[in-house]
């Protein structure tokens, strides 16, 4: 889709209130500008997960590719990702008291992990 | 295992026991840097350590076979669509220069939402894939070992399983990589939420792992219809990621602009290029810089690739580059071939090498037009980020159609790149992390509630893969016949028997180019040039280049095609290398019998290097060995040579013959033997002739004792002459 925004060059305008900056000035603004446009994008990073985040968590686990997409899909099925999956898998080991690995073929394998929580 | 550089590489050596193999090193390693270098005679400024082992310049043996190594990092990019052919030709480009070596993924593969493992055959790039990474990496420690420089190995994380990529390249010893959610949003239409949130992860696990990254600002260069109209914004574009890549826990040192010089000739390129490449250096002081080579205006002439590419290479020297990226010349018309990586590497090298030290040499004057362009550039690109803040942020902007728009900011003329927030790839696939979201795990981004008890998260599983390595999941192959083991049957045939086939792209794909000129107009050419390819038993043949000579007198083509034809290396017979008589022996016996030679260049022929290389002492000429040499000089007749062998009492007469229209060097021989029997002193004298075109049983044919060619030394003249005497004498 195309924007449909249109504008000629008004560049001479607009720059009427750098003009005055030094180079230095200008690069300092450049930067504080790009910091305040990343902030929000970088604290939305930080209190949201995805699939391929809590895969990446489970392959470094030692859980292999097939495994870990098996276990998120289930788990993003039922609602769990917002725990995170290793989170889930470890739970389990804990309370059955099983290598963290088997915790996790037992989830592949249908165990009901919404009762962790 | 280690490589012998007379032995092709072995891949069933290179797929055996991968699944115990672990990368040699880890993370991004810069060249050595040798501030002040003498080589040969020269001394060089801008340049790093030597290698080990290498393929220098054609011109190299001018200059005492040095082949100086820039300073920046050298990449080429690789990817046939199978990496057990990648993985030779990677050997190469290590031999010619580059050390950083770019594996393209196959087409798709950034709409996977996982990883794909095995190695099935790829389009237009590779499957990346644990197992491809392990054999590519494998075989890489071996060549950097045989060149004797660390290599960096590159791929892609982007496209909807960033975070697991980044997970594998930690793992098996990646060390760059492009990494930048802008390129997803904007090229692979992924839904914005997602890439910026899974970009942060990777970037952490790049960041830890030491991986240099590369972002996408170049895309938009690569897609602009005017790609200098874009220099705003791509001020704007790697602004954005490298800072959100600081704030994802990336040091600035390796993080790396991917920076092109937006335009080509005929355009005026300074004026747009060079005040790009300041303001960006200006602004981005405490980053890195990969400058790339235009890729937007190549198209299948591949001299006019080389000679833009060697222009953006001099605004690398002029400005600076840490890394200076390659591209092949022939990647406007198919997936680059063989020979073509190693000739970017080579030209980038030579270009480098004959810039040396420019900066001592050339200031850029930022006095004159260039300061008051690098400004408005600068400017401009403010003004576009306090618009994004005004329209209330980057996913606003984007949804506005703000990128990637032809205008030059803030000009806009409504073609740009519209994303809506709510849609894309792998929408409303991002999760809020619960209060108690916890990943037990190293390299994680953001929010992790870590039990009180343990001291890093994984602790908490007895560590994690990238403190424990031993922990690592390996899947072999899953396709039963999409894979290597299925592809290479053909490659260990031909190697068992020997066999010989000519090849591009891929073992034995029989590819071959043949250029000709047809003296017709472009529309006939074409028909006809493709119909006697086809007589030249030329399968498929395809028209990949022409050059328009004039509009009626000429058209030239260059056209590839298959052949099935082979040879058996045992077929062939290798002439066995002279073993020359000692430096004693040969001046010894010239010595005794006071050898003298007469030497011309024959005929109508100015030609006069070639000739004086062989006699004179100062370029290792007979004359080193004693020889008396009379050089007559050029454009003489063969009866004046004659009489001058008379006169002195030569034991050998040394004609050059260069020009050969109409057969005049063999005509010249014949003569030349004629006139020596004419006056009866055939017998007394060698008649030895040498130029570019000549060969021994061409020159022996004509009447000659024998013929030098091309790359003959004074050495090969001196033993021949004296082995030929004492035979005469026994």
């Amino acid at each position: 889709m195309k924007s449909g925004l249109d504008r000629k060059d008004d560049y001479e305008k607009r720059r009427e209130h750098l003009a005055n900056l030094n180079d230095e000035q200008l690069k300092q603004r450049f930067w504080d500008l790009t910091d305040k446009i990343t902030e929000p994008l970088i604290d939305m990073a930080k209190k949201y997960t995805s699939p391929s985040i809590e895969r990446s968590v489970l392959l470094r686990m030692g859980f292999n590719s097939l495994e870990a997409s098996k276990i998120v899909e289930i788990l993003y099925k039922k609602d769990l990702l917002g725990h995170g999956a290793g989170n889930v898998v470890y739970k389990l080991s804990k309370k059955e008291n099983i290598d963290y690995k088997i915790a996790g073929k037992k989830i592949i394998e249908g165990y009901p992990a919404e009762q962790l929580f | 295992m280690s490589l012998d550089p007379n032995k092709k590489l072995n891949i069933e050596e290179i797929l055996k026991n991968l699944e115990n193999y672990r990368a040699k090193k880890r993370g991004w390693v810069w060249r050595k840097q040798k501030p002040v270098q003498v080589l040969g005679e020269h001394t060089f400024y801008d340049h790093s350590e030597s290698l080990k082992k290498s393929v220098p310049l054609p011109a190299a043996k001018y200059f005492d076979n040095i082949d100086p190594q820039p300073k920046p990092v050298i990449t080429t990019e690789i990817a046939s669509g199978r990496f057990e052919d990648d993985i030779r030709r990677m050997r190469m480009a290590a031999w010619h220069g580059a050390d950083h070596i770019m594996v393209i993924r196959t087409t798709g593969q950034s709409h996977i939402d996982g990883l794909i493992e095995g190695t099935p055959e790829g389009i237009g790039g590779v499957p990346i894939t644990r197992k491809q990474i392990r054999a590519t990496r494998k075989a890489l420690d071996l060549i950097e070992e045989e060149v004797g420089r660390p290599i960096n190995f590159h791929s892609y994380v982007s496209g909807v399983a960033g975070p697991e990529v980044a997970v594998v390249f930690a793992e098996e010893g990646i060390s760059g990589a492009h990494q930048d959610p802008q390129y997803n949003v904007l090229y692979r239409n992924v839904n914005m939420y997602r890439s910026f949130v899974d970009a942060a992860e990777a970037k952490k696990i790049m960041a830890d792992a030491n991986i240099f990254q590369i972002d996408g600002a170049h895309n938009a260069n690569a897609t602009a219809k005017k790609a200098w109209k874009v220099r705003p914004e791509l001020l704007v574009q790697h602004a954005i990621n490298s800072l959100y890549s600081v704030k994802a826990g990336m040091k600035p040192d390796n993080i790396g602009l991917s920076t092109v010089p937006p335009t080509a000739p005929p355009a005026p390129k300074l004026w747009y290029d060079l005040p790009y490449a300041v303001a960006l250096r200006d602004l981005f002081s405490d980053y890195k810089f990969r400058a790339q080579q235009n890729t937007r205006y190549v198209e299948s002439d591949t001299d006019e690739a080389q000679i833009t590419h060697a222009v953006d290479t001099l605004i690398s020297a002029l400005t600076s580059a840490d890394i200076q990226s390659t591209i092949t010349p022939d990647e406007g018309r198919n997936v680059p071939w063989h020979q073509n990586n190693i000739r970017a590497v080579d030209a980038t090298k030579q270009v480098f090498n004959a810039l040396d030290g420019i900066k001592q040499l050339v200031k850029l004057d930022m006095d004159g037009p260039l300061g008051k362009m690098v400004r408005e550039l600068k400017e401009r690109a403010v003004l576009f980020l306090e618009e994004i803040l005004d329209v209330g942020g980057y996913f606003n902007a984007v949804e506005k159609g703000y990128f990637v728009d032809s205008g030059y900011y803030p000009e806009r003329n409504g073609d740009g790149i519209i994303r809506e927030q709510d849609a894309g790839v792998a929408v409303n696939t991002i999760i809020e992390r619960k209060a108690d979201y916890f990943a037990p795990v190293c390299s994680h981004f953001g929010i992790n509630h870590i039990p009180d008890n343990l001291s890093k998260p994984c602790d908490a599983i007895d560590g994690c893969t990238l403190c424990n390595p031993m922990k690592i999941a390996y899947i072999d192959e899953l396709d039963p016949v999409d894979n290597v083991n299925t592809r290479i049957k053909q490659l260990v045939e031909d190697e068992k028997l020997g066999i010989i086939r000519p090849e591009v792209e891929w073992h034995g794909d029989g590819l071959v180019t043949v250029e000709m000129v047809l003296p017709v107009f472009e529309e006939a050419a074409e028909i006809a040039g493709l119909t006697i390819a086809k007589q030249m038993t030329l399968k498929d043949p395809q028209i990949i280049h022409k050059r328009v000579l004039h509009p009626a007198e000429g058209t030239m083509l260059l056209i590839k095609g298959k052949v099935d034809h082979y040879v058996k290396l045992s077929d062939i017979k290798i002439p066995e290398k002279v073993e020359h008589l000692s430096d004693e022996i040969i001046e010894n016996y010239v010595k005794e019998h006071e050898l003298k030679v007469v030497g011309a260049t024959l005929g109508e022929d100015e030609h006069s290097v070639g000739l004086q290389e062989i006699l004179d002492i100062k370029h290792g000429g007979i004359e080193k060995w004693g020889f008396k040499c009379y050089y007559l000089g050029t454009s003489v007749p063969v009866e004046k040579l004659v009489d001058a062998a008379i006169e002195v009492g030569a034991k050998a007469i040394l004609a050059s013959t260069i020009i050969t229209h109409g057969d005049v060097h063999k005509l010249n021989m014949k003569k030349l033997d004629q006139v020596c029997r004419e006056k009866g002193i055939r017998d007394k004298v060698l008649l030895i002739a040498g130029g570019t075109q000549v060969t021994n049983d061409m020159a022996v044919a004509a009447g000659m004792d024998a013929g030098f060619g091309r790359g003959t030394h004074g050495i090969d003249v001196a033993d021949f002459i004296v082995k030929k005497l004492i035979s005469k004498e026994k």
